[in-house]
């Protein structure tokens, strides 16, 4: 337990050193800055908007769910990017560098440390991600009087896509370089957004073959999936054809959730864990 | 009693390379051995083994009668890598004070100080580590495999970057590390540090041992040179204890004998003869 805080201690200082975390910050106060700034017009002429007569389009709830479906997408990916950073070069990349060695000859398991280095970058990035995102719910709900349906679990979902993108990292990092390994989670990331675009047009258009294949995709990569089921929470009360609107996306709606999807999540981690550490109690260093 | 470091028939392939191919190899209970061998002789990879860095192919690796690698096994070693690197943000006490949890020592503050002292490297004890030149990162190294007096140590070119009076420095600590009865296994490149504090050499040419010893076994007899009153006369072949029978038969035979110089040859010239002219 001592040599598990203590790498976590060692990982929470590195991602404080580390430039990313300065810039990811300074990021978040512009994205923060303009978001209050896309609120504030948008809910200022949100009031001269007159829905044709008996169509039952709310259109405080519409503006208020997209745009907060729109900074919960900014929220994820700030987080992901923090997480990617903060992960990439744990295992091969900090072994060429050299920092690897003198840790792991210590009588610390290889997948105490990895464990340890997921909790601190977990550490990091779900706060983050957390922060940001009640900070977002705020600014809509105080500018446009508009409040999600559910508050709590799409921002927990959004903190597990965040902790699953960096488990899929440190996995990497067992086998690609650092410079690899980021662009290969980054596309992957991108694949799994796109996915999901596509499954809210499948849906659109009736096309069941997009549907399905945006389902699986967003169960293999289930970080795609929480932030969909966190997207279908916010609106998980709004009906009639405001919530129909929202559920053509491209940030409102979704169509990927549930329980089944929070425990898969959950064994997804584990699994891939367990792969991690049986990847790197194999590797020469 | 079991050995502090004991190889048997210890094997290592990186795809079609084979980096040690069978090697026997003991290091004795505050016994130094110093680990000779041109580039890409084994030498860094049969550490790696030792300290559980890498898997062997074949063969086994223990340390102080532990499987190498195990997490009891690692609890008796001290280690520092040819290239390693400390996180640039520490300072030389936070390296030592991290190494000190990860391995569950209970030094403290007073075992900090010893080891920072020990390298030389007490006035910066509060220096951060990016601040440092690299002789000095190199002794904090050391210092950090130094941390929960570990009863073996493993150094691989513990003074590739030091200079002179820092190689002086660490040659002494090996010195003081022998007195107290800690074991070690040197893998270095300079010749004369090795000849200078090893009870051990072993020779590694292309995964194999070619050849062991002290360095005055290794060092062999060349002859004996006398001077005498006809001049000078090398006696090829002959060594220390045949100087005696020498100098009686020149003396016997009416020659005046002014001086005696047993020739040997160096370890480096052993080295170079055990492997042949290889580099790399």
């Amino acid at each position: 337990m001592t040599s598990i805080l203590t790498i976590v201690g060692y990982g929470l200082r590195e991602a404080l050193r580390r430039k990313v975390f300065a810039v990811v910050l300074l990021l978040t106060l512009a994205f923060i800055a303009l978001y209050w700034l896309a609120n504030h017009y948008a809910f200022r002429d949100v009031n001269s908007i007159q829905p044709p007569r008996g169509s039952g389009i709310d259109a405080r709830t519409f503006a208020g769910a997209f745009i907060f479906g729109l900074a919960m997408f900014g929220t994820l990916f700030l987080g992901v990017v923090l997480a990617i950073f903060l992960t990439l070069g744990v295992v091969r990349g900090d072994a060429e560098r050299g920092l690897l060695q003198p840790l792991i000859v210590r009588p610390v398991g290889r997948s105490t440390l990895l464990v340890a280095r997921w909790l601190g970058a977990v550490a990091v990035c779900a706060p983050y991600v957390g922060a940001v995102y009640v900070g977002t719910m705020l600014i809509t709900g105080l500018t446009g009087h508009w409040w999600p349906d559910h508050v709590v679990i799409p921002g927990v979902e959004l903190a597990g896509g965040v902790a699953v993108v960096a488990a899929m990292s440190l996995l990497g990092s067992v086998f690609l370089t650092s410079t690899a390994n980021g662009i290969a989670i980054f596309m992957v990331f991108g694949a799994g957004l796109v996915s999901g675009l596509l499954g809210t047009i499948g849906h659109a258009l009736s096309s069941h073959a997009l549907s399905h294949a945006a389902k699986v995709a967003a169960w293999l990569i289930p970080f795609e999936a929480l932030y969909q089921d966190a997207l279908r929470e916010i609106t998980a009360n709004t009906t009639g054809l405001t919530g129909f609107l929202l559920n053509l996306g491209p940030f409102g709606g979704g169509y990927t959730g549930g329980a089944t999807l929070r425990l898969w999540a959950a064994a997804y981690l584990l699994i891939v864990g367990v792969v991690a550490a049986l990847a790197f109690s194999r590797r020469d260093l | 009693m079991s050995k502090a470091l004991a190889v048997r028939g210890l094997a290592k392939r990186y795809g079609p390379v084979e980096a040690l191919a069978g090697v026997d190899l003991e290091v004795g209970e505050g016994e130094l051995v110093g680990l000779l061998g041109p580039n890409g002789a084994g030498k860094s990879t049969l550490v790696k083994i030792a300290c559980g860095l890498v898997r062997q192919s074949r063969g086994d690796a223990e340390i102080c009668g532990l499987r190498a690698g195990s997490h009891e096994a690692r609890r008796r070693i001290g280690y520092l890598a040819e290239l390693f690197r400390f996180p640039g943000w520490y300072s030389a006490d936070e390296v030592l004070e991290l190494h000190q949890k990860l391995n569950g020592s209970a030094g403290g503050a007073n075992e900090r100080h010893e080891l920072l002292e020990l390298v030389g490297l007490a006035d910066a004890r509060t220096r951060r580590v990016e601040e440092m030149s690299k002789g000095m990162q190199q002794r904090l190294g050391v210092a950090q495999a130094l941390v929960g007096s570990p009863p073996l140590l493993l150094l691989d070119e513990p003074t590739s970057a030091l200079d002179p009076v820092g190689r002086r420095t660490v040659r002494t600590l090996l010195e003081e590390l022998r007195r107290r009865g800690t074991s070690v296994l040197l893998n270095s490149h300079l010749l004369s540090e090795i000849e200078l504090v090893c009870d051990r050499v072993a020779i590694l040419l292309q995964g194999r041992l070619v050849a062991e010893g002290s360095p005055a076994e290794l060092a062999r007899a060349r002859g004996v040179e006398i001077e005498t009153d006809e001049g000078t006369r090398l006696f090829e072949g002959k060594g220390r204890e045949d100087v005696p029978e020498l100098v009686a038969e020149l003396v016997a035979a009416g020659r005046k004998v002014y001086g005696v110089r047993v020739l040997t040859s160096t370890l480096e010239e052993t080295y170079l003869e055990a492997v042949g002219g290889a580099t790399s």
